[in-house]
């Protein structure tokens, strides 16, 4: 084996996720430091070391290099699933700042925690290996399964992330065991490779395919685990609803972006041939699907007779995984690949930008005691803070899928790809979950705008909550009215042997 | 001229701005401020409005698509060939629709500005309007379906904030308002839903969603009418002063007192345009135009200069979805078109996994398309929110909804004549459908006692009429309709608004008298009822110019000679007896049944007449009340001259002296003729003077059946019962109408309770009970412990008990930590996901072991 030159590396394009992985060392030397009147200050250096990363990743923005001896890919993919995560990360922090402080529990480490989470969801955007799809997804899970038992003395909190960490441990097993069974059959985890030698196993009709089969079982299994999709959904509503707010809203977004950007590139880059018989679609495809109508269903349904906003948020994140498991699904189809893969990024951004702002709100009226988080206490909030609710209700009315707002965005572009994939029964799935859920979205719009009853003072809705609201709300509108932002980013993504081997 | 389009972004940019500042600075500025800003968004749309009208009729009705700078690309992924632009269409049935919705909404602003006087949210009701105004106007103009979507979506929106408007009124008012709202909110959604799959058919089937393209000719029949009138077409040689004949625009065009303008520009324009002409013309054409120009109207219909008749020349991905669906449904078995791009297309559509035959593809975008037009323009079975929507909430919602959103189905249904025009079997739907509505919201019209809940289930039989038309072939008809419709529901929703409000002024003016002290409505609202017509009676006198317009909107909705209801009914019955004797269509036969939902709506109306008007007064509130003031008394009046005067926009041929010789001043067909350059398959229907009669004869039979059973002071007997309550033999037919016809009840038991049972189940029993509970007993324990025994017994390992003993220890260990709550539920979890790993290997792996 040659030892790769240090120009080989090719560090320059890894630059945006390594320098916050190695930033947050830093950030936890700095919180150690500084002296304590001025703790504060170390969330400001984790909002600075997100903008930087940001700013580095828009440098390096459609690109499309290897790097680290193959293992790590820097294309148009990864540079979206970057910013995406960043944006989630700095809204993220400006909700963390005054809630942990509220609530007791302003400590430094928490944002060390959160900016290398978000260094494992862009390492796994980056993965072009299997080997560090794992490293990756480890990296990201951690310091989430730590977040959320971040309320010290709340046995909520603690109960949430020792679930959290047992059944994630539990799923990683699987994705390892998947990993390995698919070198097994290949003799290598680089995902070109592995392209490249799956043409041969699947003519020849080797016996290696079972494992390469059942390999990918595993992979979709460890990976619909982060997700959150049926039938691996059940910690969810527990997680969601126990963790601390700013967490659960982290959670729902980031822990997705990097579930969804490893399972596209694993299966569109590395197995889009894995087929049986003379069909043109992967085996992985019909599975997909299922598991998308599976999740569309039970997420929404069940979604309607929750009655605290965070399991109901919880819920609904669980039905929104199964939109985007629609266009991973489309993405098996070679000629619709690439779109189905563009249609899952502009989703996943106008879901970040909705949800993180739905759960900005959640946190504004919760009490310092975790309590407050019920869908009754939005009663009257249109009279008693009329902006939060009108934003509310618009990030409500995203999530169902209203034109001019985000949400409709994304759903428009994963169903036309659905379409376009041929997959019209899964399309027809979407679209009439879509309608059932606005049963228990326009529920939180009638409780605000149309019952009786004083509205909450909704005393979390500090300047910089309200910052947090401002920024998803306006990403929320923009995207909605200019979809064509996110479709010209997304312009040159392609996942279909994107980089030469 | 042509320039003049070019300000079509505006009228939807207008009510926009109205919205952003009635929305974000509204509670600061005081309430003239607000209407001010409100009416002059609204008012300022129907300039543009304006515009828009005199560009089309100087540039030879034909279309122009603007499109707006800034959103250029406003969807478009060039590499899979998604591209929808933001494009507006201005054609004839667009500004025809533009012009109803500015005008009447500008109308409600005015409105609006008095009765909402002293609302605390008095400038966010200006700001919904003008969104509602905005979107509405984003939906007749996009020339594209999304565009249409986005409308569609907005207007339904804004139709939920306004119907709730009002939801914090006491006594439940406000509870019953905001349910309405989110009735309305749901049927729209299932609509909704039907429209968003036609759009998906539609973009697979064709790969646009533009509805015609800009270079595309839309009704080459009216072309080459137009070339050949305009200047003689290939005998290009005729002097033009030939063209300035008053036949210069073919038969069919309009007799042109609007005409004349300034054609020139837009004929010099086009000749440079079209340098191939298929239809030689020479720019002198234009200047001798220029010449006539202004001299006088009779003169100058020198005719366009028009490059291409028909579409032949475009490649067939050079069309908008109405062409290309036509061309596709030409073709015979086995033949294929080219695209244009290398690709062909032919005649059977591939989905994937099937194919369908275009026939087919377009049947399904129709349905699809009904469906959606049933919950916007409320029809069986979504019709049931709108009732509820007009009722209720305040007068001005009511209205906007009557005379604008609701047209929207049948609007799009008519903008899409060409697709239902090849699927006979969905026209035969939309017919039974616009049938079965007609008639059915007509007999429930007949037993209610709210005057308002008459007037919107009157609203709902006669959408049914007009999308019994388009079911048809009726587009003229429906359009017509449509817009004599608006002109006397509107007058009788204003006239029904000053009758409750008259009434209302004195209840209070007869209670004071009995107890000086206190006046106010809510001290009483609970016991007396404004809306209930059997608080009223003998309004006659004491309201006369209530009661005269009133008679002209009830005359003309029942469709009395010469009222405006007559012509465009009689067009509506006309066309269907054509279609059902002479094309010998099925669809025109199930027409045939609004002849008798005719003679109802004439039953209902003189019902209410009776009612409300005759008689003596019922109530001491009826004794007291008093005509209006002038602001609401003085719309009455000029909507009462348009329902007199609103039928002659499109008299038919062949009538004679019955039209008092108004066809040399209107012009026969105007509308007719008009919208023919936009709807392809609008056809100018002759007049029939025995439907005519027939249905003269049934209106006026039903109104002296009305005038025998509720004239001379029956109309409520003494114990507060309808006649036809009181008598046992009519008593079954009218409970079934008071009572809705269970509709609400039937869905009630059909759809929601079921449906919060489904989803209470899937959270309690499948959820929690099942996968916690009984799975977790019966599946896991008892599972868990058969393998244990099994694994135990006979093979007494030391590694298995181990194994177990260490699962046991690690449970143990876990639920300790946990066990103040959910003890032992992660194990749950944990076993779900094995199971869930074997299902998705196992399903992984079938296709590989059968292959």
């Amino acid at each position: 084996m040659d030892i790769p030159s240090f120009a080989d590396l090719n560090l320059g394009v890894t630059l945006p996720a390594v320098f916050l992985a190695l930033g947050t060392t830093v950030l936890l030397l700095i919180d150690a430091f500084l002296p304590k009147e001025r703790r504060h200050l170390t969330a400001w250096f984790a909002l600075a070391g997100v903008l930087v990363s940001f700013v580095l990743t828009l440098f390096n923005f459609g690109s499309s290099e290897t790097a680290l001896a193959g293992m790590f890919v820097a294309d148009s993919f990864t540079g979206f699933m970057n910013l995406v995560a960043l944006t989630a990360a700095a809204i993220t922090i400006l909700l963390s700042i005054d809630y942990l402080k509220r609530t007791g529990n302003a400590r430094g480490e928490f944002y060390s925690l959160l900016l290398l989470s978000t260094a494992g969801a862009m390492f796994m955007a980056s993965a072009n290996d299997l080997i560090v799809v794992f490293v990756a997804l480890e990296l990201l899970s951690i310091p989430l399964y730590i977040m959320a038992a971040f309320r010290l003395n709340n046995a909520k909190s603690e109960e949430s992330g020792m679930k959290y960490f047992i059944l994630g441990a539990f799923s990683s097993a699987f994705l390892v065991y998947g990993s390995a069974l698919i070198y097994g059959a290949t003799g290598t985890t680089n995902l070109q490779e592995i392209l490249a030698s799956i043409g041969g196993i699947v003519e020849a009709g080797s016996s290696a395919i079972f494992y390469l089969v059942i390999g990918a079982a595993l992979i979709v299994v460890g990976l619909g685990f982060k997700v959150a999709v049926v039938p691996f959904h059940m910690w969810t509503p527990d997680v969601y609803e126990g963790a601390p707010t700013p967490v659960t809203a982290f959670m729902s977004v980031g822990a997705k972006i990097g579930g969804f950007a490893a399972l596209l590139r694993v299966l569109v880059t590395a197995l889009p041939f894995l087929v049986a018989g003379q069909t043109v679609e992967p085996v992985w495809q019909n599975t997909i699907m299922i598991v998308a109508a599976l999740t569309l269903i039970v997420g929404n349904f069940v979604a309607i007779s929750q009655s605290n906003i965070k399991r109901m948020l919880a819920y609904s994140s669980i039905a929104h995984a199964g939109y985007i498991m629609m266009a991973v699904a489309a993405a098996a189809n070679p000629f619709t690949a690439d779109f189905a893969a563009r249609s899952a990024l502009i989703y996943l951004l106008a879901y970040t930008f909705t949800n993180l702002g739905a759960f900005a709100i959640a946190l504004a009226i919760e009490k310092d005691d975790g309590s407050g988080t019920d869908i009754k206490d939005f009663v009257g909030l249109a009279r008693s803070k009329p902006v939060l609710a009108a934003a509310m209700a618009v990030f409500m009315f995203s999530l169902t899928g209203i034109p001019l707002t985000a949400g409709f965005t994304g759903k428009w572009f994963v169903f036309q790809a659905t379409m376009q994939a041929g997959l019209v029964p899964l399309a027809v799935i979407g679209v009439l979950t879509s309608v059932v859920s606005a049963f228990y979205y326009v529920r939180i719009i009638v409780n605000m705008y149309l019952s009786d009853g004083e509205g909450d003072e909704a005393a979390g809705a500090t300047p910089l909550v309200n910052w947090a609201v401002y920024i998803s709300f306006a990403g929320t509108l923009l995207l909605g009215v200019f979809p064509i932002l996110a479709t010209n980013l997304t312009e040159t993504v392609t996942l279909l042997a994107s980089v030469a081997p | 001229m042509q320039s003049l389009a070019l300000i079509a972004p505006l009228i939807i940019l207008l009510p926009s701005l109205g919205t952003i500042i009635n929305f974000f600075w509204g509670p600061k500025l005081n309430e003239r401020f607000s209407s001010l800003i409100g009416i002059t968004a609204s008012a300022s749309t129907f300039v543009v409005w304006l515009v828009l009208f005199s560009y089309l009729n100087g540039n030879y009705y034909q279309p122009a698509i603007v499109d707006l700078p800034i959103l250029d690309g406003w969807i478009r992924i060039p590499s899979v060939g998604l591209e929808i632009p933001w494009q507006q269409r201005i054609d004839t049935l667009s500004v025809t629709m533009m012009g109803f919705v500015t005008f009447v909404g500008t109308l409600i602003h005015i409105y609006a500005s008095g009765y909402m006087h002293g609302d605390p949210r008095y400038a966010r009701f200006f700001a919904y309007l003008n969104m509602f105004l905005a979107f509405m106007l984003i939906l007749v103009s996009g020339n594209n379906l999304l565009m249409l979507f986005v409308g569609w979506e907005g207007v339904g929106l804004c139709s939920y904030l306004l119907v709730g408007f009002w939801f914090d009124k006491k006594h439940g008012v406000g509870l019953k308002n905001s349910n309405a709202a989110r009735k309305a909110f749901v049927a729209n959604r299932i609509g909704d839903f039907g429209m968003l799959m036609a759009i998906f058919l539609a973009f697979w089937t064709f790969g646009t969603l533009d509805l015609y393209k800009p270079t595309e000719v839309t009704n080459p029949h009216m072309m080459e009418a137009l070339a050949s009138g305009g200047g003689h077409g290939e005998e290009g040689a005729a002097p033009a002063n030939g063209a300035a004949e008053e036949g210069g625009h073919g038969e069919e065009a309009p007799a042109g007192e609007e005409g004349a303008g300034d054609h020139t520009g837009s004929a010099a324009q086009l000749v440079s345009l079209a340098s191939d002409l298929p239809i030689d013309q020479e720019g002198d054409h234009g200047e001798a135009a220029a010449e006539d120009h202004g001299e006088s109207a009779s003169e100058g219909h020198a005719g366009p200069v028009i490059a291409y008749t028909d579409n032949t020349h475009l490649t067939f991905s050079q069309l908008g979805i109405f062409a290309q669906a036509e061309r596709l449904a030409q073709l015979g078995e086995g033949e294929t078109l080219e695209r244009g791009d290398g690709t062909t297309a032919g005649r059977m559509i591939n989905f994937g996994a099937f194919e369908l035959d275009i026939d087919t593809v377009i049947t399904l975008i129709t349905l699809f398309m009904l469906l959606g037009a049933t919950g916007k323009s409320a029809q069986i079975p979504l019709f049931v929110w709108l009732p509820d929507a007009m009722a209720g909430p305040t007068p001005v919602s009511a209205l906007i909804h009557a005379a604008t959103m609701v047209t929207a189905g049948v609007y799009m249904m008519v903008r899409a004549n060409s697709l239902f025009h090849l699927a006979e079997f969905s026209s035969l739907v939309v017919t039974i459908i616009g049938v079965l509505t007609a008639l059915s919201a007509g007999y429930v019209a007949m037993g209610q006692f709210d005057i308002k809940k008459v007037l919107a289930y009157s609203t709902v039989s006669q959408l049914g009429f007009m999308v019994a038309a388009v079911g048809v072939g009726a587009y003229g008809a429906a359009m017509f309709h449509m817009i004599t419709h608006a002109f006397f529901k509107a007058l009788l929703f204003l006239g029904s608004g000053s009758v409750i409000h008259g009434v209302e002024h004195g209840h209070h003016h007869a209670h004071e008298h009995k107890h000086d002290d206190h006046g106010h409505d809510e001290h009483h609202a609970e016991t007396f009822d404004p809306q209930d017509m059997r608080n009223m009676g003998g309004l006659r006198r004491k309201m006369p110019i209530t009661y005269a317009t009133y008679l002209i909107g009830t005359l003309a909705l029942a469709g009395l000679y010469p009222f405006a209801g007559f012509w465009s009914k009689d067009e509506i019955l006309a066309d269907s007896w054509v279609a059902a004797i002479q094309d010998g269509k099925f669809a025109g036969f199930v027409a045939l049944g609004l002849f008798v939902a005719a003679a109802l709506t004439a039953f209902y109306m003189w019902r209410q007449i009776e009612m409300v008007f005759h008689g003596s007064p019922r109530t001491e509130a009826a004794e007291q009340a008093s005509e209006s003031v002038w602001s609401m008394t003085v719309p009455l009046v000029i909507l009462a001259v348009l329902s007199l005067l609103g039928g002659f926009l499109n008299i038919p041929s062949g009538i004679g002296l019955f039209s008092f010789g108004l066809q040399g001043v209107f012009g026969e067909h105007t509308l007719s003729t008009w919208l023919e350059y936009s709807v392809v398959h609008l056809h100018v229907g002759a007049f029939q003077p025995l439907i005519a009669i027939v249905s003269l004869v049934l209106a006026v039979a039903a109104i002296i059946l009305a005038n025998r059973i509720y004239g001379s002071n029956k109309a409520i007997n003494s114990e507060g019962l309808d006649p036809l309550e009181a008598n046992p033999a009519s008593r079954p037919i009218f409970a079934l109408s008071n009572a809705r016809l269970y509709w609400d009840e039937i869905y009630g038991r059909l759809f929601i309770t079921p449906f919060n049972r489904t989803a209470a189940f899937l959270a309690n029993v499948v959820d929690m009970a099942f996968l916690h509970d009984y799975f977790h007993d019966s599946v896991i324990t008892k599972g868990f412990n058969g393998i244990g025994r099994l694994l135990s017994h006979p093979i007494d390992l030391g590694i298995i008990d181990g194994a177990v003993n260490g699962i046991g220890r690690l449970t143990r260990w876990i639920s300790g930590g946990l066990r103040r709550t959910q003890a032992g539920y992660v194990r749950v979890y944990a076993v779900a996901l094995l199971i869930g790993v074997v299902a998705v290997i196992v399903f992984m792996l079938l296709p590989v072991l059968q292959g």
